[in-house]
């Protein structure tokens, strides 16, 4: 499977990628389109390479370093302020993904762009959170009664929160995976072993094992692949970061059986060497490997992945990849909630689309 | 070479197949469309843009496309597709120029944080620029178009490009949007004006568009400085009028009225800064286009700033 021009910068990113004027259109929309074109733009600036950048290309680089530039600031406020509202709140607030990358001054945060802030909290407070939140101006949005009731019954979040006057959104979430997953994990587990946050008291983020394995299960279980390579090479730094401290590989192993999520760990892990070469210190390599699902789904899954990984982008789409990204949403659900729910949710989503209630009041 | 230089039939072979590239004020787009009533405005109004070969650097790729689905059997669609994804929902087929227009837009206002994007008609004169900002409705198109018919340069209908190094304001020189009664005032009021096919039922109503004087578009490199913010109203049976209005809340205004103020955090408040401080600030009320002429005629006498 050939790769796509943005994979490749990753691939030797310390040598200057050469790229045509015409291979630069194409890399910028499959950047923006994988929502990675600020990261390409600092990936470029960290090394010094923005002279050698194009006229062109470079103002939409330094464009997108502007709007990075102001969503990080964005959210740093936000935090600010959720820290504050969150302050009467007992037990941990925990920061996920790119919030926390942000905060915790994370390498895998330059250049990141956001939508929303990912927050979690133990079960038992989601509706004093909510409170807190809502007093703070925080409302949430989703009008439909079954939609609530899915969210709340189903998922391992509530509907998104939106902030009456700044439209910030925030997800609010109780673990890291649905309770009728494939997967369940308990937030219980994850809250018991948080970090703090340095300057927010009572702000925390997940372990790094922990932290590894909810972003290799958020890809993996995701049904939409638009920030799939986002995330991939999320977990590429994340891993190398987290290499520097004693321990973290055996852990990062034991947590994920101890979490059953060996096989999206597995996943990830085949993707990265796949793209950007082996992460793994070669004695956990056989560790890994044991993980793994069985032959016929890791081949079905590599070929699939494969493709979904791609930007979504024209230039990266073969005959299949739509067939491979329909499959993985199917299996996305199939893994989220058992077949006696997912039927009857689906079936009911497709009514609500092809017709849509009037307002009732 | 311009777009008038090339056959029909080239032209449509390049909007059906890997694009037609034209050269539209500091950007750079390829068009590809198979939409023929798009392809019949597009040669009226982009007749005399310079044509860009194909191995030069594109900013946007805007694709009006054809809708797939199953309305396409009794109920013909355009869809704006930018990096393989749908932007805006699917109009009528017949909206595909406007479409075309409205997608151009978005591509600048979401992607072009190299300027300060302001919500904002500009045209000059003697190297000074008129900042225009303006709701819909209030007629800034209508005095858009009868000023740079009248004397003045079009430098945009609709975004203000400022310089965030030195304030000056760049040509956009794109088409000015006309709708509803404005499209008779301003065919009444320039008998030579070339107008696209009037679109009907859009969200903004009736809509055609007005091919900017060809002289203009030859002087698309040349940068203006701010010197005015005037905030025009069409007010029926007025006399036409300019009231002094403080900086502080002109300022505030355009700031609301910019597409990414907010992006450009501090350099956009210093931007900002600079050009209200270079400009004097006014409403304008009007309700005659000759009298509106003259006054911006007399504000253009006054040589230097007071």
């Amino acid at each position: 499977m050939s790769s796509t021009l943005l994979e490749r910068v990753w691939v030797a990113p310390d040598t200057l990628p050469t790229l045509t004027l015409k291979e630069w259109e194409l890399v910028l929309g499959q950047a923006r389109q994988a929502r990675l074109i600020a990261r390409l733009a600092t990936h470029f600036l960290d090394r010094g390479w923005m002279s050698d950048v194009p006229d062109g290309p470079r103002r939409h680089l330094a464009s997108a370093l502007r709007l990075a530039e102001r969503q990080q600031h964005e959210v740093r406020w936000e935090v600010d302020c959720l820290c504050r509202a969150l302050r009467p709140i007992e037990g941990p607030v925990v920061l996920l993904k790119g919030a926390a990358y942000l905060m915790a001054d994370f390498s895998t945060a330059r250049g990141r762009l956001f939508a929303d802030i990912d927050l979690m909290v133990p079960k038992p407070q989601i509706d004093a959170v909510e409170g807190a939140l809502f007093a703070a101006g925080w409302i949430c949005d989703e009008q439909d009664a079954y939609n609530q009731r899915y969210y709340r019954e189903w998922m391992h979040e509530i509907p998104p929160l939106r902030h009456v006057q700044r439209n910030s959104y925030i997800d609010l979430h109780h673990t890291i995976t649905p309770p009728t997953s494939r997967f369940h994990v308990d937030g219980a587990f994850l809250c018991s072993r948080v970090q703090p946050l340095n300057g927010y008291p009572g702000l925390f983020v997940l372990a790094p094992a922990d932290m590894v394995l909810h972003s290799a299960v958020h890809l993996f279980q995701e049904g939409e692949f638009g920030h799939g390579l986002r995330d991939l090479l999320d977990l590429q730094d994340l891993l190398k970061q987290f290499s520097w401290q004693p321990k973290f590989w055996p852990s990062l192993l034991e947590r994920a059986q101890e979490l059953d999520l060996g096989i999206p760990l597995y996943h990830a892990i085949f993707h990265i060497t796949r793209l950007w070469g082996n992460p793994v210190p070669e004695p956990l390599r056989t560790g890994i490997e044991a993980m793994g699902p069985s032959t016929l789904a890791r081949l079905l899954m590599a070929w699939m992945l494969g493709l979904a990984l791609k930007p979504d982008h024209p230039s990266c789409d073969t005959r299949w990849t739509g067939l491979a990204r329909w499959m993985l949403y199917v299996r996305s659900h199939a893994l989220r909630m058992p077949m006696r729910l997912v039927v009857p949710h689906l079936l009911r989503k497709a009514w609500m689309q092809r017709f849509p209630e009037t307002k009732s009041t | 070479m311009i777009l008038a230089d090339l056959s029909h039939a080239v032209m449509r072979q390049r909007l059906c197949g890997t694009g037609l590239v034209l050269k539209i004020g500091p950007f750079a787009f390829r068009i590809i469309s198979p939409i023929p009533s798009l392809h019949a405005d597009l040669a009226v109004l982009y007749a005399d843009y310079p044509l860009l070969s194909d191995d030069q650097f594109v900013d946007f790729t805007v694709t009006i496309a054809s809708g797939t689905g199953w309305h396409r059997w009794f109920h013909r669609q355009a869809v704006f597709c930018f990096d393989g994804s749908d932007i805006f929902v699917p109009l009528p087929q017949d909206h595909a120029f406007p479409l075309l227009e409205w997608a151009m837009n978005w591509c600048i206002s979401m992607h072009a944080h190299q300027y300060l994007l302001l919500h904002s008609a500009v045209i000059e004169r003697n190297g000074c620029a008129v900042i225009m900002p303006a709701p819909p409705g209030s007629g800034k198109s209508t005095l858009c178009a009868g000023l740079v018919h009248r004397g003045w340069r079009l430098l945009s209908d609709e975004l203000a490009l400022i310089s965030l190094t030195d304030a000056s304001i760049s040509p956009l020189g794109r088409p000015i949007s006309l709708k509803n009664q404005s499209v008779d005032v301003i065919r009444n009021y320039v008998p030579k004006a070339v107008l696209s096919k009037l679109v009907r039922e859009t969200s903004k109503g009736s809509v055609s568009l007005l091919k900017v004087p060809t002289e203009h578009l030859r002087r698309i490199d040349e940068v203006a400085r701010p010197r005015w913010v005037i905030f025009p109203k069409y007010v029926a049976q007025s006399s036409a009028q300019l009231t002094p209005r403080s900086k502080a809340n002109s300022m505030l205004e355009l700031g609301r009225n910019s597409f990414n103020y907010m992006v450009l955090g501090h350099t956009g408040f210093n931007v900002l800064s600079q050009v209200i401080d270079a400009c004097d600030c006014y409403d304008f009320e009007y309700s005659q286009l000759d009298d509106a002429v003259a006054v911006f005629d007399a504000l253009a006498k006054q040589k230097v700033r007071a």
